[in-house]
């Protein structure tokens, strides 16, 4: 009963015993492949070949199997192989394993040239696919809008509410501490270079034009994009595997309406307000720093300020804020709803949720540029 | 060899409490299930039954009690000495909980392939032979778990449960979300591979015909105690309200008729 497996040769008069002893049991299974595999090289050495089964102490799935794996390699080259001595406990087993048939091999796919161009191109008709499914999703949360605006009762107020605390309350600690150390590292690396020409005063006219127009709302937008923009796909996505969507949609509600619209919504009201709180913490780092470090002091600071930059560089950032917000929450919301059933695949749509939210924040920022750059703003 | 022990119970619960927050939920509960029986548990639904399975498991803390598995008390047991001890039992989870993104061939191979160093071919043969004892055919091995139905789920949970030949397995409403065809297919494949890999079997259920036909012992949780225990005979004479009215209510007279 004790140790290990093993299984012996034993020659007869009519032929050859294989005298299988001991646990064959999935512990020992490593070691019985191998005696298994050694023994199947007597194929077509004798006529008649017995595996005897008697001594066997414990026998298990994997045990049965390569006992029955050995009977047929032996019984392919001409000669019979038959299984004796088989106690009344394990022929069940026996009989179990004796039902598989062939064994399918794990589909792998070549790699290949074509392989590669095939994959280049899926990519390529796949990128015009996202730019529909985009406008797509913009249409249907116009629509969903038009709706509300008809019949103002279906609006979710609590949803948008709690969305808003979500994405904008929750987010001004975070955004704050960022935006006012990017606006303190501008100061410090202005007046560092700008000393070396007598200029350090103009680091205030840089701080200002760039933090209001550019750095304030670019860099807001792509901490929302990492943030909210990811829990909306998240969100969305794993409400989509459990079928919470489709169960929306057998109970007659809009989906789009129901969880997109909110969503949407409260991130288009919160992304100016985290923009306009982010600037002003960055004119603050970027203030303390010039007093501090480069010995401009508050006042004068002020008074330079109010010179370098006019109104419409704070509109200019302003008005980017909504549009990137609406932006965000389309490429997260359409990544949300197109996960399909496995975690595998959560994980993909949300990284590239934020990829992609990150991807459109910078080219809306180039169009912007153009367009201000044209209309003389 | 491993030293049996002296009685027969594979698993001994004793005197186990869980609590969660204020509410007790076990309540110094005792439990023997011995070893090649198939013993089905029920109970009113929150009656802790999935909470009893996954404590036993080790999923869920308890706040007193003492359980032994295969003899070893899991709480004063080593971590390697838990890890052989898991390696012995099998759980098929309520929903199935098959790792989405791996193929149902990965899912049975991942515990092998984990614990033991066999070949690739053995792996797939394997692979091939569980399937066909839960009765699958070896087409849907290269299948994602979102491509399947409800029953298919439970089996090829059920097959990745047995993948490493487990002695003990536990299986939380097994037949539940499987129309009575496939229910009754499903006890009858549990009775099969109970009697041909000599399984021991913790059933959670609330299924009436799997109580009928696929246990042998039945145990009943109420109040945080088990408050019956023993043959289906035995259930249908006692006087104890839940039960009567589990066991002689229109559902159950639907079965028995």
């Amino acid at each position: 009963m004790n140790g290990d497996p093993t299984l012996e040769r034993i020659a007869q008069s009519d032929g050859l015993a294989l005298c299988a002893a001991g646990p064959w049991t999935a512990r020992f299974a490593p070691v019985l492949e191998r005696m298994v595999a050694d023994a199947e090289k007597l194929r077509g050495t004798r006529p008649d070949i017995f595996i005897d089964v008697s001594q066997v102490s414990k026998l298990d799935t994997f045990g049965a199997w390569l006992i029955e794996r050995l009977r047929r390699s032996l019984s392919h080259g001409g000669g019979e192989a038959i299984i004796a001595g088989l106690s009344e406990n394990y022929s069940s087993l026996v009989d179990e394993v004796q039902r598989v048939k062939e064994t399918p091999e794990a589909e792998t796919g070549p790699v290949s040239i074509t392989a590669m161009l095939d994959q280049i191109g899926r990519v390529v008709v796949g990128i015009g696919g996202t730019i529909i499914g985009l406008v797509d999703m913009l249409g249907a949360v116009l629509v969903a809008s038009g709706h509300v605006l008809i019949r103002p009762r279906s609006f979710r107020l609590t949803s948008t509410i709690h969305h808003l605390e979500q994405v904008c309350w929750r987010a001004v600690p975070i955004v704050v501490l960022i935006t006012f150390l990017i606006g303190c590292i501008i100061a410090q690396q202005g007046i560092f270079h700008f000393r070396r020409f007598g200029a350090d005063i103009f680091v205030v006219d840089m701080l200002g034009v760039l933090v209001l127009r550019e750095i304030g709302v670019l860099l807001v937008a792509i901490m929302v994009a990492g943030r909210s923009g990811s829990a909306y796909t998240a969100e969305l996505g794993s409400m989509k595997m459990r079928e919470e969507i489709d169960a929306l949609r057998t109970m007659g509600f809009d989906p789009i309406e129901v969880l997109v619209l909110p969503r949407m919504l409260a991130l288009v009201l919160a992304l100016p307000i985290l923009v306009f709180l982010g600037a002003m913490a960055a004119l603050y780092g970027g203030g303390l720093v010039a007093w501090l470090y480069g010995g401009v002091d508050p006042e004068a600071f002020l008074l330079r300020l109010r010179d370098a930059i006019s109104i419409n560089h704070f509109i200019v950032g302003m008005v980017k804020a909504p549009v990137m917000a609406a932006v965000i929450g389309i490429v997260a919301c359409v990544e949300g709803l197109a996960v399909q059933g496995s975690a595998e695949s959560l994980g993909q749509h949300t990284t590239s949720s934020v990829v992609k939210g990150i991807f459109f924040v910078i080219v809306m920022d180039g169009v912007f540029a153009i367009f201000f750059a044209s209309i003389g703003m | 060899m491993v030293v049996q022990p002296i009685s027969d119970a594979i698993i001994r619960v004793r005197d186990v409490t869980v609590q969660f927050g204020r509410t007790r939920v076990l309540d110094g509960l005792d439990l023997d299930v011995k070893r090649g029986e198939i013993l089905g548990f029920v109970g009113p639904s929150g009656a802790g039954k999935s909470v009893l399975t996954r404590t036993i498991i080790g999923l869920v803390p308890k706040v007193s009690g003492r359980i032994e598995v295969f003899g070893i008390d899991l709480d004063a047991a080593s971590s390697s000495e838990r890890r052989r001890v898991e390696r012995r039992w099998g759980v098929l989870f309520q929903q199935g909980a098959l790792f989405s993104s791996l193929t149902v061939r990965q899912n049975i191979q991942f515990p092998v392939r984990e614990y033991l160093r066999v070949s690739q071919r053995l792996l797939d043969e394997i692979m091939v032979a569980k399937l066909v004892m839960v009765g699958l055919k070896p087409e849907v091995a290269d299948r994602y778990p979102s491509e399947l139905s409800g029953g298919m789920i439970k089996r090829v949970a059920l097959a990745r449960a047995l993948a490493l030949d487990p002695e003990l397995v536990f299986l939380d409403e097994p037949t539940s979300g499987l129309d009575p065809i496939g229910a009754g297919e499903f006890d009858e494949l549990v009775r099969t591979l109970q009697r041909t890999l000599g399984l021991t079997v913790f059933m959670v259920t609330h299924d009436l015909d799997s109580l009928y036909t696929a246990c042998d012992r039945i145990a009943v949780l109420g109040n945080g105690k088990i408050i019956a225990a023993g043959s289906i005979a035995d259930m249908q004479a006692s006087q104890h309200p839940w039960l009567r009215q589990y066991f002689h209510g229109k559902r159950a007279r639907a079965v028995i008729g």
